[in-house]
């Protein structure tokens, strides 16, 4: 027994030396996914976030159609990056939705006018309480969510170039 | 790690919006008890962007907005666990520095009393011998 | 030139610390006493020499010299001298190389003061001292390169993240590094105690002062910190069990209980292997440490500069240095004998347990701390190990260690009647159960954890005390002071620590100009919000009259600065102390409509945490200069406490 225990400090050691270097060739991940791909988009109604176009809510998106839920804000700067991604998408005939986070409509027009508009519809969240229903942590975000309403894929960040053939194959499973 | 640590609780502006705090993000409940219920569940939720600290002490707009849902919540009368829960299945255990007690985190728990009972077995069998002799 | 010196300075020291480890290991081994009596001398010479190249790099410095890398990156010729002067430790390689200079001195001290121990158990200690020091220097010139030139040489630095201009941070970062150097000489004289199967008193009392010093340092690193974390976030919490802080809080636990355990050792010759033990794990937690916040592997609230390179070569040497010493135990450790026997009902009983709980409470920090990135490596979810977890598993622990704190010193060694134990503590236990009374009655409601605190605070605080009854207290030795106010140190802060968290008032509001707010007994006027410039920032400076009943009228100026590069928003809260605890303002952001958010706290006695661990820092010093004069005066000593 005394022998076991003798050893028992080099073996846990060891064993923290395991958790170590795991821990230098995989970091603790820095991006938290939402819980909610897989599931159905939860119910939500937002007011328009830019006069003159439509808001958005839940039960309009069930409309059997798979479609892009794009969470973005005119003060990101992310946002500005993947507009001209957004464009193509809805260009090739995707239903492309935006949410507007914390946005003021002035800020949102000229965001609009400045990198144009991909969206069919913008409801406005001024408090992030759809953002946070949806499992997001950050802007810019991108669920893609079938026909059934159920979201099938979530993209964090900007959605750069290459991200777009993947993106739109995604939307070709959702169907 | 000198340098390094001076950096320490700089809070990095991630581009904030122009929107000013939602009701409640930094404003009390008129219920006291109520406000308690908030505040205890608000310092065991991990703000989502500052990434280390809990939503009761960030200054992240995120976790502003985080506090009014949950001060709002409550003030509905919903229960805090009931907010845990909504919270958890959105962002998964993730969100909550309580770590539940299931098949992954069981060793956790055990951990206090397994580490006691070690060291009390070490010690009392030493103790023995010695009163033996 | 110069620059060129402190290189060739640095690679002769890191010649010498091997030459000091051939020649230790070959002296030890073969007992020729040439080469154990050159060891010492090559180990002052290594010190001096890494002094001089830590010595050329200040000057570096301090002269603004841009050609070379480190001060380009780091210093700026518009800097204060201070902190050019302090920027010298601001920056990875040159903290690097003020950790192994000050090794280098610690390994030269030993050499030139240490005479009581056995020479070759000192020649194993230096050689000890010298591979880790190798290890540091290869890390430096090979990975770190302090004195790397730039050409061609830029016009002007890159200056000093402004958020680093604070004197207490210039001299925050050497506390801690001087506390885990210290850590340092104790593993070395434990690997050389081991290597020459010579653990005994004689190996407690040398290592003793180092331990102490360490431990000093520790304290007051953790204590400094934790009050820059409560000023400095600007939401009035002042511990979040995050994993920097961690990181610096299991180092002290460690040195905590292996000062304890020494003192078993060098009193009553108990505890052999276990202290050898601790020695070793309380240097690899600061090694584990150092790891843990450079290797950026934990996502924390400190905003780390991470380098996952040096994390690889950190971990290398931790695992060398302490698998090494943990396979020597392995080996060694049967053949050294066993202690004393003593009851349990004894002062060993009482330290035994008291290291029990430390070791405990150690382990619940550094497997929660852990337990994210070995739960997500397995099963790829995450999840988060918070205070709640932490406050409810090494709370009770850390309570029943208080309680044990009360009893220990005025318990006799060796053997002692629980009876007349808890009789000595008769008064202690009445004035527990007169706080438990007063609280449950006049402040229904509040947490288990804090009331417990309460009670046991004051209990203990009394009890620390109680060593001193019945002395001469002019004759009583300086280190019987120096327990006594560490151990009500201890009481002091715990007191503040549960006195805060139950008694803590806070208002949240979003008020206008000119509208009056209360908080606890303070009535609160934002009275005016202006904009100001600082020299790197700029601020709302908001002007607040605090006032307590009918009392005079204070004023407070919090402030919100906006460092442009990096962009960095900080809360700078106006505090204000006063006797009975702090007001603890912090003005926000304005809404549309023209309000101010305002956060006020009224924090009851909140000062009595840092207050209690400058006393225990206190009552370390006390004790190590009691130890340090006896030792010079009484050579070979006899211990009788």
């Amino acid at each position: 027994m005394r022998r076991l225990l003798i050893w028992l400090p080099l073996g846990m050691f060891l064993v923290f030396l395991v958790v170590f270097a795991g821990g230098l060739i995989k970091p603790e991940g820095r991006v938290i996914p939402s819980k909610l791909v897989g599931k159905p988009m939860p119910a939500f109604a937002l007011a328009p976030a830019l006069p003159g176009k439509p808001g958005l809510s839940s039960a309009e998106l069930a409309n059997g159609q798979p479609h892009l839920v794009n969470v973005f804000a005119s003060w990101c700067v992310p946002c500005i990056a993947e507009a001209p991604q957004l464009r193509q998408l809805a260009e090739a005939g995707v239903p492309v939705y935006g949410i507007a986070i914390r946005d003021r409509p002035e800020d949102l027009q000229r965001f609009i006018e400045r990198n144009g508009d991909p969206f069919r519809a913008i409801g406005g969240d001024p408090n992030s309480s759809v953002q946070i229903a949806l499992g997001s942590a950050g802007v810019p975000e991108t669920f893609i969510v079938d026909g059934k309403g159920i979201i099938r894929k979530q993209h964090i960040g900007a959605i750069n170039p290459e991200d777009v053939p993947g993106i739109m194959s995604a939307l070709g499973d959702a169907k | 790690m000198v340098a390094a640590l001076l950096l320490a609780f700089a809070t990095p502006v991630l581009a904030d919006s122009l929107m000013p705090a939602a009701k409640y993000a930094d404003e009390q409940l008129a219920d006291p008890a109520k406000e308690h219920q908030a505040k205890v569940l608000m310092e065991t939720i991990r703000c989502l962007v500052c990434q280390g600290q809990s939503i009761a002490d960030s200054n992240a707009e995120m976790a502003g907005d985080m506090r009014a849902l949950i001060r709002t919540r409550i003030e509905a009368g919903e229960k805090p666990e009931a907010i845990r829960a909504w919270l958890i299945e959105r962002y998964g255990d993730w969100v909550s520095f309580k770590p539940p007690l299931d098949g992954l985190t069981w060793p956790l728990y055990l951990l206090p009393a397994l580490f006691l009972g070690l060291g009390l077995w070490i010690v009392s069998g030493r103790l023995k011998r010695r009163r033996k002799s | 030139m110069i620059a060129e010196a402190g290189l060739a300075a640095l690679w002769l020291a890191a010649a010498l610390a091997a030459l000091q480890l051939v020649l230790g290991w070959m002296g030890v081994s073969s007992q020729r006493t040439d080469l154990l009596a050159a060891v010492r001398p090559v180990a002052v010479v290594q010190a001096v020499l890494a002094g001089i190249s830590f010595v050329t790099l200040i000057w570096l410095f301090v002269t603004v010299d841009l050609s070379v890398a480190l001060v380009a990156a780091n210093n700026a010729s518009t800097k204060p001298l201070l902190y050019k002067f302090a920027g010298t430790w601001g920056n990875h390689e040159g903290s690097m190389l003020m950790w192994v200079t000050i090794l280098a001195v610690a390994g030269g001290a030993v050499a030139l003061f240490e005479r009581r121990l056995n020479e070759r158990t000192l020649i194993a200690t230096l050689s000890a001292q010298a591979a880790i020091g190798l290890g540091f220097y290869a890390f430096l010139l090979f990975a770190s390169n302090p004195f790397a030139r730039l050409n061609p040489a830029p016009a002007e630095g890159q200056g000093l993240n402004p958020l680093l201009q604070d004197p207490g941070l210039a001299f925050h970062p050497p506390t801690l590094y001087l506390g885990y150097v210290g850590l340092s000489v104790a593993f070395s004289f434990a690997v050389g105690a081991l290597v020459t199967r010579d653990v005994g008193a004689a190996f407690a009392r040398a290592m003793r002062p180092w331990v102490l010093g360490a431990w000093i340092l520790l304290t007051l690193g953790i204590t400094a910190g934790s009050y820059w974390a409560y000023y400095e976030l600007g939401w009035g919490g002042w511990w979040f069990w995050d994993p920097v802080e961690n990181a610096s809080l299991m180092p002290w636990l460690a040195a905590t209980a292996l000062l304890h355990s020494v003192t078993v050792l060098a009193t009553r010759e108990g505890l052999r292997a276990w202290t050898v033990m601790l020695a070793v794990v309380a240097f690899s937690m600061s090694m584990v440490g150092t790891f843990l916040v450079r290797s950026g592997i934990l996502t924390s609230v400190h905003a780390f500069a991470v380098d996952p390179r040096r994390g690889t070569f950190i971990l290398a040497l931790l695992a060398i240095y302490i698998g090494g010493a943990l396979a020597l135990f392995g080996f060694r450790v049967g053949t050294v004998r066993e202690g004393s026997r003593f009851d349990a009902v004894s002062r060993e009983g009482s330290l035994v347990i008291n290291n029990l709980l430390l070791s405990a409470i150690l382990g619940i920090v550094l497997v929660g701390t852990l337990y994210p990135l070995v739960a997500e490596a397995v099963t790829g979810e995450k999840l988060s190990v918070g205070p709640p977890y932490f406050n409810s598993a090494a709370g009770p622990l850390a309570l029943i260690l208080v309680a044990i704190m009360a009893a220990g010193p005025i318990m006799r060694w060796r053997r002692d009647d629980l009876k007349a134990t808890l009789t000595r503590l008769a008064g202690p236990m009445l004035l527990s159960a007169l706080v438990l009374l007063a609280v449950v009655l006049l402040a229904p409601g509040i947490g288990i954890l804090p009331l417990l605190g309460l009670v046991a605070a004051a209990g203990v605080g009394v009890a620390s005390i109680a060593p001193l009854w019945g002395r001469n207290l002019r004759r009583t030795p300086l280190y019987i002071w120096g327990m006594v106010v560490a151990h009500l140190g201890i009481a002091v802060s715990m007191a503040g620590m549960a006195a805060e968290s139950a008694f803590t008032r806070e208002t949240l509001v979003a008020g206008r100009i000119g509208e009056e707010h209360r908080v606890g007994p303070y009535s609160v006027r934002l009275d005016d919000v202006q904009p100001i410039a600082g020299p790197n920032y700029t601020a709302i400076e908001g002007t607040v009259v605090a006032r307590r009943g009918n009392g005079a009228p204070f004023t407070l100026h919090p402030q919100t600065r906006n460092f442009p590069s990096p962009q960095t928003e900080t809360n700078e809260a106006a505090i204000t102390t006063l006797l009975d605890g702090q007001l603890y303002v912090v003005v926000g952001r304005s809404d549309d409509e023209g309000r101010w958010q305002l956060r006020l706290w009224w924090k009851p006695f909140v000062t009595l945490i840092w207050l209690g661990g400058a006393l225990v820092a206190f009552g370390g010093l006390l004790s190590l200069i009691g130890r340090v004069r006896r030792e010079m005066r009484h050579a070979p000593p006899r211990e009788t406490i």
